[in-house]
């Protein structure tokens, strides 16, 4: 009997002790963030979508074009699409030949940098193996957390196009337009 | 004048009428909980009534069936690492682990020892974030709503840390083949190091809390008892057959990576019960922290991802093989088959979740509808790992 009752005081004692906790968090400071008016502190480390590195010119990509992102992709969420090679000027032909003539080896005019670097975000994982695949280190993540958009279409970027924005030398719009997307995907 | 009336959708579906089959006379038949491909980690199960009291049930399971054992056998070792992170969210690195450590195995990959404690350290850091995840998301289950706000608060922290080298929130990809992706920087070592006191000092709140909370302890005590041997019939793991009182840890059992060095505890529990599997996790958490300091302490200077590491190209040598991790919800498990290709011949991975979820038919007979809910929240099922 006596037990019982020390039972039920020690039981009505626990709801006590668990109050006294909501009241010791009840009056200290609050722990979250009133989010649109003040910002979380803690994005800087997150790893948001890719971005291409610039070389020292701005605006012009460090990539090379060799295709080894897209190959290590496991999602193939990448296409690069490379320069055509550019029609040779009559003098330039003309140069060609003679040094073809005299069994020197053409040089390659081929222009490095990718024409279209295609990255469907919606397909994307985030996993990074395609930084880790680049021979040159001309990808990497941006910190972008507020990414939002109103159509599938939204998510599909061409990074040359984001990379020149971003030097601020076409104000072309950044993501690709449907059809071609699809055209060239 | 008769009107047609399809009342089709009031047989139910295959699934309800093929276990309606065998249900008694006047029993009734209702589908605990919903299932929908939005909302995530939801489970269907079917139970017949008599009364308040569950005289079958069944789960029904395949609802987020995602095929990564498939997706496994058309991609290359190293393009399959992301997968294992959404294998499971509550502890994506435990899986991380898993499959990169049979690749290693197969490929005969030394880990360099940096790299092998930033995995326990990262990996117990997880598993804190997961069983908080647990405690928080049972403790709703039971009614008791401002828990998940305390443990979300902790959760938060260890989530920001982990950010830190890995560069996402839940679904890691973190783990490469020979190594990490990327080292602790001091940052992230300075809040480590910070949140060790903090966290320790935050248990006995939990305790005061929730843990002896009368109204908790007459919900979870004697509840759902699972004898030793039911756990091994059914292949249970992890929590669930340490709070029955048998000593399994693959940590301790089949040891991996530096943990022989560490000194840490196995909680186990004899109450059997749900009470037993709480206070288990309860336990694991301050073992976790533990582990963590000595692993911190202990850590060397060097690389962290072996020279010459696989290309996404690498092809895993021919062979077999099957390596386990102790995950946060039991044993995770996986077998890698290779025939030398350039894709895995085949990838078997077996989820902790399935085998201790599959106890739960023979375990609620006989209790009240009210009670199964208990008993279903404290096996800590994370349903998108136990399809797969």
């Amino acid at each position: 009997m006596i037990k019982e009752a020390l039972n039920t005081v020690s039981d009505l004692w626990s709801l006590m002790v668990g109050l006294r906790v909501t009241k010791k968090y009840f009056l200290d400071p609050q722990v979250t963030v009133r989010y649109p008016w003040k910002a979380v502190s803690n994005i800087a480390s997150y790893k948001g979508h890719l971005e291409l590195v610039s070389a020292k010119a701005p605006g012009k990509p460090k990539c090379i074009s060799c295709g080894m992102c897209a190959l290590a992709c496991p999602s193939n969420c990448l296409t690069v699409v490379k320069r055509k090679v550019p029609k040779p000027t009559p003098e330039q032909a003309q140069a060609e030949a003679e040094a073809k003539a005299k069994g020197e080896k053409p040089k390659d005019k081929t222009p490095k940098d990718p024409e279209q670097f295609l990255y469907d975000y919606t397909l994307c994982s985030l996993c990074g193996t395609c930084m880790e695949n680049c021979p040159v280190g001309a990808l990497a993540f941006t910190g972008s957390t507020y990414l939002a958009g109103y159509s599938r279409e939204d998510f599909h970027f061409d990074l040359v196009q984001v990379l020149k924005n971003q030097a601020g030398l076409e104000g072309v719009d950044a993501s690709v337009a449907p059809e071609t997307a699809e055209s060239e995907a | 004048m008769t009107t047609y009336q399809n009342n089709d959708h009031l047989a139910g579906d295959f699934y309800t009428q093929n276990f309606a089959k065998t249900a008694g006379e006047g029993n009734l038949i209702l589908n605990l909980g919903p299932q929908h491909p939005s909302t995530h980690g939801v489970l269907r199960v079917v139970v017949e009534l008599d009364g308040e009291y569950i005289m079958r049930a069944e789960p029904i399971l395949g609802y987020l069936h995602r095929m990564h054992e498939k997706m496994a056998e058309v991609k290359t070792a190293a393009q399959f690492i992301p997968n294992m992170g959404r294998v499971d969210y509550g502890h994506a690195l435990g899986w991380n682990w898993a499959f990169v450590g049979a690749a290693e195995k197969l490929g005969g990959i030394e880990v360099p020892e940096r790299a092998e404690y930033i995995r326990v350290i990262t990996c117990e850091l997880n598993r804190i974030a997961s069983h908080l995840l647990w405690w928080g998301a049972y403790l709703l289950d039971l009614g008791a709503f401002t828990p998940i706000m305390y443990a979300f608060d902790d959760r938060e922290k260890v989530l920001d840390i982990l950010q830190i080298p890995t560069g996402s929130r839940l679904t890691y990809s973190y783990y490469r083949i020979g190594g990490v992706a990327q080292d602790l920087n001091a940052d992230c070592i300075r809040r480590i190091q910070e949140f060790i006191p903090w966290f320790r000092s935050r248990l006995p709140m939990y305790k005061d809390l929730v843990s002896d909370n009368i109204i908790l302890r007459k919900r979870i005590e004697g509840i759902g008892a699972i004898e030793q041997d039911t756990c091994r019939r059914y292949g249970a793991t992890g929590p669930v057959a340490r709070g029955s009182g048998i000593n399994y840890d693959v940590r301790r059992a089949q040891p991996y990576s530096v943990y022989p060095k560490l000194d840490f505890v196995v909680p186990t529990s004899d109450l059997k019960d749900a009470r037993g599997r709480y206070d288990v996790r309860m336990i694991e958490m301050e073992q976790s922290l533990r582990i963590i300091e000595q692993a911190l302490d202990m850590m060397p200077e060097g690389e962290v991802l072996v020279k010459g590491a696989p290309k996404p190209s690498w092809k895993v040598p021919a062979g077999e093989t099957y390596f386990a991790v102790e995950g946060a919800r039991g044993k995770i498990g996986a077998y890698v088959v290779s025939d030398g290709g350039k894709n895995i011949y085949r990838t078997k991975l077996r989820a902790p979740g399935f085998c201790n979820l599959s106890l739960f038919a023979e375990v609620s007979q006989g209790t009240i509808l009210a009670d199964a809910v208990a008993i279903l929240g404290s096996l800590d099922l994370i349903i998108p790992e136990i399809d797969r």
